[in-house]
């Protein structure tokens, strides 16, 4: 059982279907798509079979002064994107040295990633192979580190009390919330600014995960080629995006009268000890993610209505969760899919899809999965489909796996 | 660059380097300000700077002479000494 309450009082996102929260909740509400044609000329130079990609709404680059975008890479663009909505829909102003919303020494950071800057890190090597030394960029290692995206923005917010980075590859962003959720109950911050972003499109990402077979080769439509849950899944959209929230202890937000999203009431991490891209086919560290959530929280299964599904689209993936959670909760267990809309945002897809539970909760809505129009059998749950479900949420988890084994299940409930 | 600029021609160009890699406004760029005290420019940027500068003048700038280019006057006399 915790023993502080911490909520969700700010929310920040930029994703492939849109640059803000809001615009990405209202796509997903209105069933829009986010996956595009790759018109990337390597697709075509390197005859990739997946040719698509769920990239962003929003250029970054639009968005940050230009100074900034070319010191950060896209990974950190978007993580201080998201960071700044999440920050100042909390009800924060950027610090200054006259003005620091929340003491520096009770701030802190925890933002995942699965990969970093892999980007900046090709890049710079064609550079170093084609110019030589002298034009490789100073700033190449600080662009490339995973850590980055976290640092920039403890930085920017004045956090003292620790900056984070985890990499559980699609987890992380999961698993970033649940470690901040952590450090508040540890007593180690009063605020922590948590979620996950990745940028990693490039001729090698996508290389490699065509040859692991994973990805979607729907190319011939892709508003139809992310589809969770779907007897004709073929496998995920790699897309880019972050996600950022808020958690605050809840008497620290209630003194200074903080709006309250949700509750973060308790999460499950476990690993499968395995294989290093499959599931464990008894599904026992995802089984074992949510259940540990469910008692940490001190709920019962059947409390849970609702689970926002990893669901990534791929054949054994989808199968493999659905069993999971009817085996860890129960039958009754309301699921959506939200990589139907968004693709698959690796260590940014764990924060986004926590906040889309958490709004879920807010406001008694849970999106519907697009592209569901023949459900496997074998998934044997209720998940929302056609128009979004109505509901009042009293608690939901967010699911994310990952690469490696990594199982997370963060646990919301309402304020 | 077929003749020898003059200081101004170099402050010039170096104030447009310096507001291609730090966002410093041209007119800010003078004779009299310091890299780190008065442009806010950090080490790794400088090294972005003096690369620039060493392509568009046509000379060296070793780190250790690097090291001793306190102010915006300071580059001006050392790429004006070394073109």
């Amino acid at each position: 059982m915790s023993n502080v309450d911490v909520v969700v009082t700010g929310l920040g996102a930029t994703t492939p279907l849109g640059g803000d929260v809001s615009s990405t909740w209202d796509a997903l509400l209105a069933g829009r798509n986010g996956v595009r044609v790759n018109t990337a000329p390597w697709v075509e130079r390197f005859d990739l079979p997946a040719k698509l990609a769920a990239t962003l709404a929003v250029e970054p680059t639009s968005v940050l002064p230009r100074v900034q975008a070319r010191r950060l890479d896209r990974c950190e663009q978007i993580a201080v994107i998201a960071a700044r909505e999440a920050w100042a829909d909390a009800g924060f102003a950027i610090p200054t040295d006259e003005h620091e919303p929340v003491d520096p020494d009770r701030l802190a950071v925890s933002i995942g990633t699965g990969i970093g800057g892999p980007v900046t890190l090709l890049d710079q090597d064609d550079i170093l192979e084609e110019h030589g030394l002298r034009k490789v960029s100073p700033l190449t290692v600080p662009m490339l580190m995973p850590n980055g995206p976290a640092a920039h923005v403890g930085i920017e917010m004045r956090a003292r009390a620790g900056v984070h980075t985890v990499a559980s590859a699609c987890a992380s962003g999961a698993e970033g919330i649940a470690n901040a959720w952590q450090m508040i109950q540890n007593g180690r911050a009063d605020v922590v600014i948590a979620g996950g972003a990745e940028a990693c499109i490039h001729p090698i990402t996508v290389a490699g995960f065509c040859q692991s077979r994973t990805l979607s080769t729907r190319n011939d439509a892709p508003e139809r080629a992310s589809r969770p849950f779907d007897v004709d899944r073929d496998g995920f959209v790699l897309g880019e995006g972050a996600g950022v929230v808020v958690l605050e202890r809840a008497d620290h937000a209630a003194a200074r009268g903080a709006r309250v999203y949700a509750k973060v009431s308790g999460y499950g991490m476990t690993s499968d000890a395995h294989h290093i891209t499959g599931n464990h086919p008894e599904g026992i560290g995802q089984i074992a993610a949510m259940t540990n959530a469910v008692r940490m929280a001190g709920l019962t299964p059947g409390d849970i209505a609702h689970v926002n599904a990893h669901a990534t689209s791929t054949v054994v993936g989808d199968i493999g969760e659905a069993a999971a959670i009817r085996k860890a909760l129960g039958e009754h267990v309301v699921v959506t899919a939200p990589k139907a809309s968004i693709g698959h945002l690796v260590g940014g897809a764990g924060a986004v899809e926590s906040i889309v539970t958490l709004l879920s909760i807010y406001y008694g809505t849970i999106p519907a999965t697009r592209n569901l129009e023949n459900l496997d059998q074998k998934v044997g749950l209720d998940v929302v489909t056609g128009q979004p479900r109505k509901v009042e949420l009293a608690a939901a988890i967010n699911n994310s796996f990952g690469f490696g084994g990594h199982n997370v299940a963060v646990l919301f409930t309402a304020a | 660059m077929s003749e020898k600029p003059s200081d101004a021609e170099i402050l010039d160009g170096l104030a447009e380097i310096v507001e291609e890699v730090a966002g410093v406004a041209t007119d800010d760029v003078t004779a009299d300000k310091s890299f780190v005290d008065d442009l806010d420019i950090d080490s790794l940027s400088m090294v972005e700077i003096a690369v620039q500068a060493e392509d568009r003048f046509g000379v060296k700038i070793p780190d250790d002479e690097l090291a001793n280019l306190k102010t915006v006057g300071d580059a001006v006399n050392y790429v004006s000494k070394h073109v």
